[in-house]
């Protein structure tokens, strides 16, 4: 059991800087993604992207901005959690104790959930018998190549990953790749590569074609696809492999017993406390009376729900406000000599 | 104002006046229309404002932009007609302009 001050739920720029604020007081803290990157939607969604209102930034991109809040952090040990997703949370006694989906546990006062819109979850296939084979020979992620080995492999999709996975997978398994359109969205020189092993019948190409039906009893035995003019093919196949990205998914905070209106979760605007004592909401996923969806709304959020924190965190100790400028002990924390 | 009107996947009809200027995303989520879930807030990242439009419509309405096309391919049941809606922008010309609502957004 990890114990802390306070956890944070998520690390993106809001989770980022709220933790800043925690270790700025004095308080520890860990933090916990469902993405294997530091970033959330700044990373995921759009890393060059340029963004013209952060305060005292006139320009960055999702990338740059995730870049610096991790510089501003590198003065404090802060213990990250990644690719984990946070499936419960659970009262006991004066503590929360929190547990991931990999059975990290954490117990701890404060929760701060700054999840965005929820978590990042592989999108998946419209085809609703699909979910008769997750995980077994539908997939959304390899974790172990070698299980598609001499194997007929499936994969579905027009960005990168679809394309790497084609292109490795078709040295040791039958590969066909299927897409919506002729144009593929990846890098440009996979692409060239695809189309070069298309030709030498390395990879079936089959494009302008989507996913219609799935077969198979036990086990996947073939997958019916289709085309625009209602033309249908059926492809004989071990395995299916959809690569379409991610979509962010509420999950299981809708579970916490927390007041939640149109995926987001009401908190005061004091603390940004929600309606369970010790467990916040800062960033896009909260909402109060004048809710703005900006990042420098939640480094505000964070800033305030850290303050929050540090009563439950240390009960018997008086918080006092201090400046960054003026500090000695907030240089000691964050590492300056001198004065 | 300009008529929009959002049919969902289980045929309800939702007809709504929309500011001209604002995208037909926007219209949705400020009528309350279920179906539209706009994620990024309008940034064409996720592609949970897709829309199928009608034939008589589609060609109608400007053309996709780059990077809009690449978005479709992780929509949920992208067909011919698909458009992101946060990359439709109401004006006069698009009034009684028809969009239906896929069953989901991802």
């Amino acid at each position: 059991m990890n114990k802390t001050d306070a956890l944070i739920i998520g690390a993106g720029p809001t989770g980022l800087f709220t933790a800043h604020q925690l270790k700025i007081i004095g308080l520890d803290c860990e933090i916990v993604d469902n993405l294997d990157k530091i970033g959330g939607q700044c990373i995921e969604l759009y890393p060059d992207k340029p963004i013209y209102d952060i305060p005292a930034v006139p320009e960055c991109t999702g990338e740059e901005l995730t870049n610096n809040l991790i510089n501003q952090l590198k003065p404090f040990k802060i213990k990250f959690h990644l690719n984990e997703r946070v499936d419960e949370v659970k009262r006991e006694e004066d503590n929360w104790v929190v547990k991931t989906n990999n059975g990290t546990t954490f117990s701890t006062p404060n929760v701060i959930i700054a999840g965005g819109v929820g978590s990042f979850e592989p999108r998946k296939f419209p085809v609703k018998e699909c979910e008769k084979f997750e995980n077994k020979s539908v997939l959304y992620s390899i974790k172990d190549k070698s299980i598609f080995q001499g194997k007929t492999v499936t994969i579905f999709g027009g960005g990168d990953s679809a394309l790497d996975w084609a292109v490795e997978l078709s040295k040791n398994s039958k590969v066909n790749l299927v897409h919506r359109r002729d144009d593929f969205r990846g890098a440009q020189a996979t692409v060239d590569k695809v189309h070069d092993l298309a030709k030498k019948g390395k990879i079936n190409l089959y494009t302008k074609y989507q996913m219609n039906s799935i077969k198979g009893e036990k086990q996947l035995e073939s997958i019916d696809i289709k085309n625009d003019d209602k033309e249908t093919k059926t492809l004989k196949t071990d395995y299916a492999l959809g690569f379409f990205g991610l979509i962010m998914q509420l999950g299981p905070i809708a579970d916490w017993g927390l007041n939640i209106d149109k995926k987001t979760v009401e908190v005061d605007t004091e603390k940004f406390e929600t309606n369970q004592k010790g467990i916040y909401a800062v960033g896009d996923i909260c909402s109060y009376p004048g809710k703005l969806k900006l990042i420098l709304s939640g480094f505000h959020e964070g800033a305030l729900a850290a303050r929050a924190c540090f009563k439950l965190a240390r009960p018997n100790e008086k918080y006092r406000f201090e400046f960054t400028t003026a500090s000695k002990t907030i240089k000691g924390r964050l590492g300056i000599k001198g004065d | 104002m300009t008529k929009i009107t959002y049919v969902t996947h289980d045929n309800q009809i939702h007809t709504v006046e929309v500011q001209n200027g604002l995208t037909v995303m926007e219209g949705a989520v400020q009528n309350d229309i279920p179906g539209i879930d706009a994620d990024c807030g309008g940034g064409m990242a996720c592609a949970t404002c897709h829309v199928y439009v009608n034939d008589e419509w589609f060609d109608k309405i400007p053309a996709k932009e780059d990077g809009e096309e690449d978005m479709l391919d992780m929509a949920f049941e992208p067909k011919k007609n698909s458009r992101l809606s946060c990359q439709i922008i109401v004006s006069d010309d698009l009034d009684g302009l028809k969009v239906n609502i896929p069953s989901k957004q991802g």
